[in-house]
């Protein structure tokens, strides 16, 4: 005789969507979803009623209007006549330049003061407490403002830089100035590729070097010295290929040729003897930055005819667009020998220096401001330094606490088996520490990035600036611009979450 | 074997030597010294290096501070003053315009004659905070807090007593709903205690409180937002901020755990979208978009759009931590709750949440601290907080140029209120840890 074990079939009741488990979260989300549509579809349906009311579509063909105004940082080709897409570019890039460079300093900052607040020395960790309270108890936007003021109203005026004035430039060569801080600019000279190939191939040797370094150490525990290889192998190369390029051929003198004038001169003398000095130039060279700074030396007032390269400027030099010129010898010569007529080219007294693969164009005090080198704005300054600071406060938090998280028992067992500090640190504290750290270091990161959109407090052109504020004033179209901003941060945000994820994804315990 | 001693050591000791001072290198402040500030080569340059910047920092810093001004009616006032006292040359702080604007500073453009109400509201506020915050405060007191909103709402902004009374009476009708319907059937009166109370806001608040107001006019004079400002508008916008994005990102965190998928993923897309863009982006929303996305015709305050703005990127930030709260509690926690056959919202209430928000006590805090400091934030769209005051100060005439005083000011105000919220954060970590006692 056999039983029968199936319970019999309940059939589905209408009563069943509520009280039964099973069917009780299909409902909810019926539901949810059913409220979500209708929420969504009435903001759009005001969306639409709204724009059709004031007149407006939905449309990004303002992208492609000419923008109209000037944007004072620029790390792309821009002028006024180019579209409000260029312009978002620009702004776009000035926003990553300020956050990369931000990240960089707020690491560093932080992770200096993060050390340093567990020191035992009690004066440096009141110190580093002082500034890690002071910064993350105060809000940014004061920070920044109050970092701008004091980079505006409490450094010299260009002027102060003058013979007599009480300013001077730190290292010679970096002026701060309330018009900003002028920095020297590298100028690549000749064998200025070799240079660089060698350095990317030290770089991919030391890449390669710590790899078998790391890969020595897992199959035979000898340990390499790694960081003072890697050092030697980032500077002596290139430091050698510097000097060996400076000593062939950046030594090399060659001669200022003049129309015009008497063999013998000096530079101020022939200056003195034409009506005006035009000087053919080819800019971005070391060549040009010698000749200038050559004419600058001597106090002469003088014009510069710009060239593309110097078959153009030799050219230049013989119809007359010009009167000085320089190139190097061997290509001089035969002009000089083959000069006739009204054209006899004549070398002055002063001879200039050919250049190294690398030099630094100096600013220079002419008219009422500085000249020459790279012009950081003190929008950027200020909102750079109080970004990196204002972060960096929070990041020596997260570095002290991933240092603290690390049991004293695993230094004291790394000590046990004779490990000494540095490498405790390197092999036992810190791989644990990173783990801890890695995660908010992340937020910060991103927070850092979402602030740099304060700059509107200082007048920095990022995004925010460009696509949503003149762009938006200048055509009214806030919804598509707001939009894409939103959508532009919503992407950066999630590039760098990525990013730093797929990197802590790599460093974090391999658990089973 | 007595005697091994005797034979391997010829003569011991049988009396202890009296103790004596340690030498002067290793007692009192010299050791102290030694051992905190010059220990090691490197201990030593670094107390040098503090040293010298604690000089310089002083030295610029303190005859300002010394010197300074503490009344004048302008700027050029102030620097006749310097020169009379303390020479031309002297560096000299100028906090004559704190003495002369702190009223501007603290309470933006409010009425001179109404300056009591914001600090009735205040106290008002910590009366109601003092039982949320403090358990030895009797529990009764908290009916207080919850009447407390609308009583500073009426205090703060004035008008007939009648509206906040009937937008509370809501709550209380919304209660009832689900007392009286509970008896029948649990997620009927859930719904109900929803619905009524929004239908009763909708359609029967408005004309209750006006009939009442047009029997009975009690009231103050009614102020309008614009006059808001200064740290009261930061206080007010903070405040309301954390206190409204509390439950909200304890309900998205929930929302974010949950397994039903469409609650799931609508949290998960709030939540990061929120959090992916600025504040400052989403403030210009508030005041360039908003109208945009509202029936035709709706036009509400800036400042309280300003609030709900802030309230929903504080709540995405809340609910992160929440959630992190949330996932650090053992999966046994959860499970024991259902074994005990608790509902959802049950093993939430009395199990999981109070456990999770245990846990995200620093993280809900440091939220806090950040939304409030982010309160500066409202200046770019016309709210004229302490560092719009401030700009608008120095825009003055009399004022014109001054720039440190107010900084000071301003920064040493959030630096007291963000530093005791922190403090308070760590005492209540110590007081709700359980473990290591």
């Amino acid at each position: 005789m056999s039983t029968l074990s199936e319970p019999p079939k309940e059939s589905f009741r209408l009563s069943m969507l509520i009280y039964d488990t099973r069917y009780r979260s299909l409902t909810i989300q019926t539901v949810a979803m059913i409220l979500l549509v209708l929420m969504i579809s009435w903001l759009v349906s005001n969306t639409v009623q709204n724009l059709e009311n004031l007149g407006k579509d939905f449309d990004f063909g303002f992208l492609g209007q000419r923008a109209g105004y000037d944007i004072n940082q620029r790390l792309v080709e821009y002028t006024s006549q180019s579209t409000h897409a260029r312009a978002a570019l620009v702004g776009i890039l000035n926003t990553i330049l300020v956050a990369f460079l931000g990240c960089a300093l707020a690491t560093i900052l932080g992770v200096i003061a993060g050390v340093l607040r567990l020191s035992k020395n009690w004066l440096v960790s009141r110190l580093m407490a002082v500034y890690v309270e002071g910064f993350r108890n105060v809000p940014l936007l004061l920070w920044i403002i109050a970092i701008f003021a004091l980079m505006t109203e409490s450094t010299p005026m260009p002027r102060d830089f003058r013979e007599g004035g009480d300013a001077s430039m730190l290292f010679g060569s970096i002026a701060i100035s309330n018009r900003g801080v002028y920095v020297p600019a590298p100028v690549w000279g000749e064998g200025a590729s070799l240079l660089i190939g060698v350095f990317v191939i030290s770089l991919i040797a030391i890449w390669a070097f710590r790899r078998y370094a790391h890969r020595r150490q897992e199959a035979t525990g000898d340990i390499l010295p790694v960081f003072r290889v890697s050092l030697a192998l980032f500077f002596i190369p290139v430091l050698l290929t510097y000097f060996a390029i400076a000593f062939a051929n950046g030594r090399t003198e060659q001669a200022i040729l003049a129309t015009g004038g008497e063999a013998g001169l000096t530079l101020t003398e022939y200056a003195e003897s034409q009506e005006s000095l035009n000087v053919c130039l080819i800019p971005g060279t070391t060549t040009a930055l010698n000749l200038e700074k050559t004419l600058r030396g001597a106090d002469v007032r003088y014009n510069a005819v710009p060239f593309n390269d110097e078959g153009q400027a030799l050219e230049g030099f013989q119809v007359g667009d010009c009167n000085v010129l320089s190139v190097p010898a061997t290509q001089s010569d035969p002009i000089i020998a083959e000069a006739e007529g009204g054209f006899a080219p004549v070398p002055l007294v002063e001879t200039i220096r050919r250049g190294n693969a690398l030099e630094f164009e100096q600013p220079y005090l002419g008219g009422f401001n500085f000249d020459g080198g790279i012009h950081l704005r003190n929008s950027l300054i200020a909102l750079w330094l109080a970004l990196s600071l204002y972060t960096g406060a929070f990041i020596a938090e997260i570095v002290r606490g991933g240092i603290l998280s690390v049991s004293k028992g695993q230094t004291e067992a790394a000590y046990a088996l004779g490990l000494r500090p540095n490498r405790t640190m390197n092999l036992v504290i810190l791989p644990q520490a990173m783990r801890v750290i890695i995660p908010p270091l992340i937020s910060q990161y991103l927070n850092l990035t979402k602030n740099s959109s304060l700059a509107i407090a200082v007048g920095y052109m990022d995004v925010r600036s460009t696509l949503g504020g003149i762009t938006i004033n200048q055509t009214g179209r806030e919804l598509e611009g707001m939009l894409l901003l939103g959508l532009f941060y919503l992407v950066l945000s999630l590039l760098i979450s990525g990013a730093m994820n797929f990197y802590n994804s790599r460093v974090k315990l391999k658990e089973r | 074997m007595s005697d091994t001693h005797a034979q391997t050591v010829r003569f011991v000791r049988e009396s202890m030597l009296p103790e004596q001072e340690p030498p002067l290198a290793e007692s009192g402040v010299l050791k102290w010294v030694r051992e905190n500030l010059f220990s090691g080569w490197l201990n030593i340059l670094l107390t040098v290096l503090s040293l010298a910047f604690i000089w310089f920092v002083l030295s610029h810093l303190l005859p300002w501070f010394l010197n300074s001004v503490w009344s004048a009616g302008s700027l050029s006032e102030c620097r006749e003053i310097r020169d009379e006292v303390f020479g031309p040359d002297a560096s000299s702080a100028c906090f004559a315009v704190i003495t002369d604007r702190w009223h501007q500073l603290v309470f933006g453009f409010y009425p001179p004659e109404f300056y009591w109400r914001p600090i009735v509201a205040l106290l008002l506020f910590l009366a109601a905070m003092a039982p949320v915050l403090f358990a030895g405060i009797p529990r009764k007191a908290l009916w207080f807090s919850a009447a407390a909103p609308f009583l500073i709402y009426f205090v703060l902004w004035g008008g007939t007593i009648w509206g906040p009374l009937a937008v509370a009476l809501g709550f209380v009708v919304g209660y009832a709903t689900f007392v009286g319907l509970s008896r029948f059937n649990a997620l009927l009166a859930t719904l109900g205690a929803i619905v009524v109370p929004i239908l009763y806001w909708l359609f029967v608040a408005g004309p209750l409180a006006g009939a009442l107001a047009s029997v009975l006019p009690i009231g103050l004079t009614f102020v309008p937002s614009d006059d808001f400002g200064g740290f009261q508008l930061s206080f007010i916008i903070g405040m309301a901020g954390i206190l409204l994005s509390l439950p909200l990102g304890i309900l998205l965190a929930l929302g974010r755990q949950s397994n039903l998928f469409i609650i799931n993923k609508t949290s998960v897309a709030f939540i990061e979208i929120i959090r992916g863009v600025p504040l400052i982006v989403w403030l210009f929303t508030a005041s360039l978009l908003l109208n945009y996305f509202l029936p035709p015709g709706t036009n509400f305050d800036l400042m309280l759009r300003v609030i709900i703005m802030v309230t929903l990127f504080a709540s995405a930030y809340i609910a992160e931590v929440v959630r992190g709260g949330l996932a650090a509690l053992p999966k046994g926690q959860y499970e024991a709750a259902d074994a005990l056959g608790l509902d959802y919202w049950r093993s939430m209430r009395l199990i999981i949440l109070p456990q999770a928000l245990k846990i995200s006590i620093p993280g809900i805090v440091n939220t806090f601290i950040g939304l409030f400091k982010d309160t500066t934030l409202v200046v770019f769209i016309g709210l004229l907080d302490p560092i719009g005051l401030s700009n608008a100060i120095r825009a003055s005439t009399e004022w014109n140029g001054i720039y440190w005083e107010l900084f000071v000011f301003i920064g040493l105000m959030f630096f007291i209120c963000c530093f005791s919220m922190s403090r308070y954060s760590i005492y209540l970590e110590n007081k709700l840890q359980r473990e290591h006692r």
